[in-house]
């Protein structure tokens, strides 16, 4: 359970620095945005799937990030888009980790109709095994997936379970290598 | 009537089979793009039922030039300049983003005057964008005039960004840290002259283009996303600004000097084709107001870029950071590991996100009214395939 709550600075907050104008109006940024509001997201999260299912990776102002299980992944995010009021994912990214033997899956979930939210990006990730890539799709939960997981289905090879289309979207249909955003696969010449 | 049997029996005999028209065959497939001039580099599959479509599969990828893949074999300075290539009409946009998110995790800290360049040469950025779209929207509703006047006054706004940053589009200003150079010597003047000259123009467009009865009947009602569906499909930009949702990344998570400029985000909700050509065109209007008050509220000197190490590397770690592009939000999400190259970067761009509402808006509408819809959505195709 790594739940280490660090209140990172922000890195605008730091720059305002050195003019008075900028200092005032920091202060009035912090005012609407503070980490408890990001806490307290997490706290009911946490408190709805316990600690060992939603792993808190990072809290800071405006950014969270949690860790959750491949099985789990669709619950919480149902739970995410009913109570919690996220209701589309701006981006669906993946990253290589060789060394783990892992794939890691991200959401970069966002929120149009609560006001509140509209400062808020939160990481749903997950992590699966990188020899049998298969995770289950969360296009029923956030429609606004579906490209996305395409995506990252070919450039991956994280094959989406119940999603209508695992095809090649922009690479060439005949594309016949590795999907290239995986570590082994390198650039000609590189 | 028995000639007509005996045909058919003689057609039987010879082993021939009668098949009957099927659903599928009334419907005819089209292929739009990539090299139709109405797509850019971008094909999708239609099928119609006489004027009606019915079916829409995009497929992108003609210009997918790996970038993300690029940006793990090149420091995080080297990275710059490539990653403008996926939109070199808003490169200075692009490329902002990516330094915000390189200043979160290497924590470098923007001197005052370099934030408030920087945004000035995001705005006018926007303004050379947003009016080579307009020029591209004109011309495929077949109006002409509206390529000219675009694409002239456009002109005059590179050749203000080519006094600040020498370079005509391709800028490679924005870098962490900052700008690579002050403002030149009576820029300021020269940039109000122009706004003030610009300003008038954008009410001659309103005139001619916009208030065009034409115009406005290809446009007005065609293509509705309503409120409901733009949250769902997850669009960005001026097309969920047209759709009745007031988001602007500037105005939700203001970054750099932002939460210090008076502006109003600009959006409608009539959810049609002619709100979304409209609420770029009233961005552009309040654009210029921006770019007045940070002339006007920046600092008169200054550092305007911190000091680097000669190859800047962060902590372990990973940041997101977004700006307003000329096609909505654009996002950044960059893992490092400590190297002084990222070890992954991901575009979360404003293009690839609108594609989803276009099956939605094709399928149902008219044929005739598909360039409406697909360059009211505020797509560029190299963006999306990066």
């Amino acid at each position: 359970m790594s739940s280490n709550q660090s209140n990172t600075q922000n890195g605008s907050e730091q720059k305002g620095k050195g003019s008075e104008s900028a200092q005032t109006s920091l202060l009035k940024k912090t005012e609407t945005i503070t980490p408890e509001f990001e806490s307290s997201i997490v706290n009911q999260l946490v408190t709805r799937f316990t600690d060992k299912i939603v792993q808190v990776v990072y809290v800071r102002p405006g950014r969270t990030k949690i860790l959750v299980p491949p099985n789990q992944i669709v619950q919480v995010a149902r739970f995410l888009k009913d109570n919690l009021e996220f209701d589309h994912a701006e981006s669906v990214s993946g990253t290589d980790y060789p060394k783990d033997n892992q794939i890691e899956v991200i959401y970069h979930l966002s929120s149009y109709s609560d006001e509140k939210l509209s400062s808020h990006v939160l990481a749903l990730s997950t992590r699966v095994d990188r020899n049998d890539a298969r995770l289950p799709t969360l296009i029923d939960v956030f429609k606004s997936t579906e490209y996305h997981e395409r995506e990252t289905f070919e450039m991956l090879g994280v094959y989406f379970e119940g999603h209508p289309r695992n095809e090649r979207f922009l690479l060439p249909e005949d594309w016949a290598d590795i999907p290239p955003l995986r570590k082994e696969f390198r650039i000609k010449g590189r | 009537m028995e000639n007509l049997d005996q045909k058919f029996n003689e057609t039987i005999k010879m082993g021939l089979e009668i098949v009957k028209e099927t659903e599928e065959d009334r419907l005819m497939t089209l292929s739009v793009g990539p090299q139709h001039p109405g797509s850019g580099h971008f094909r999708f599959t239609i099928k119609v039922d006489g004027d009606y479509v019915v079916y829409c599969d995009p497929d992108p990828g003609y210009v997918h030039r790996g970038e993300e893949k690029m940006c793990e074999y090149r420091n995080f300075i080297q990275n710059i300049p490539h990653l403008e290539r996926p939109v070199i009409h808003d490169s200075t946009n692009i490329t902002y983003s990516y330094s915000l998110a390189v200043e979160e995790l290497a924590n470098i800290q923007v001197p005052i005057r370099g934030q408030y360049i920087r945004a000035l040469a995001s705005e006018l950025n926007r303004q050379v964008y947003t009016l080579y779209w307009l020029g591209i929207y004109g011309i495929f509703l077949g109006h002409s005039t509206m390529f000219m006047w675009p694409v002239g006054d456009r002109e005059l706004f590179i050749d203000l960004l080519e006094a600040l940053t020498g370079a005509r589009v391709t800028h490679a200003f924005n870098i962490p840290g900052g700008v690579r150079n002050d403002m030149p010597e009576g820029f300021k003047d020269r940039c109000l002259s122009q706004v003030a000259y610009f300003e008038k123009r954008l009410d001659e467009y309103e005139d001619i283009f916009y208030n065009n009865p034409l115009f406005r009947q290809r446009t007005e009602g065609v293509g509705i996303l309503t409120k409901e569906d733009a949250i769902k499909l997850g669009v960005t930009g001026s097309v969920l600004r047209a759709s009745g949702i007031p988001f602007d990344v500037r105005k939700a998570e203001p970054y750099d000097i932002y939460n210090e400029v008076d502006f109003k985000v600009q959006y409608m909700k009539t959810c049609d084709s002619f709100a979304r050509s409209m609420v770029p065109f009233l961005d552009m209007r309040e654009s210029c107001q921006i770019i007045r008050q940070l002339l006007d509220k920046m600092p008169q000197s200054g550092e305007v870029r911190a000091k680097l190490q000669p190859n800047p590397k962060g902590p372990v770690g990973e940041s997101y950071k977004r700006v307003e592009s000329g096609r909505g939000a654009l996002g950044y999400y960059i893992v490092s590991d400590g190297t002084p190259k990222p070890y992954r970067v991901k575009l979360s761009v404003g293009s690839f996100r609108n594609i989803l509402a276009l099956p939605h808006l094709l399928i149902g509408s008219k044929l005739a009214d598909m360039p409406s819809i697909y360059w009211s959505l505020n797509y560029w195709p190299v963006e999306a395939d990066r």
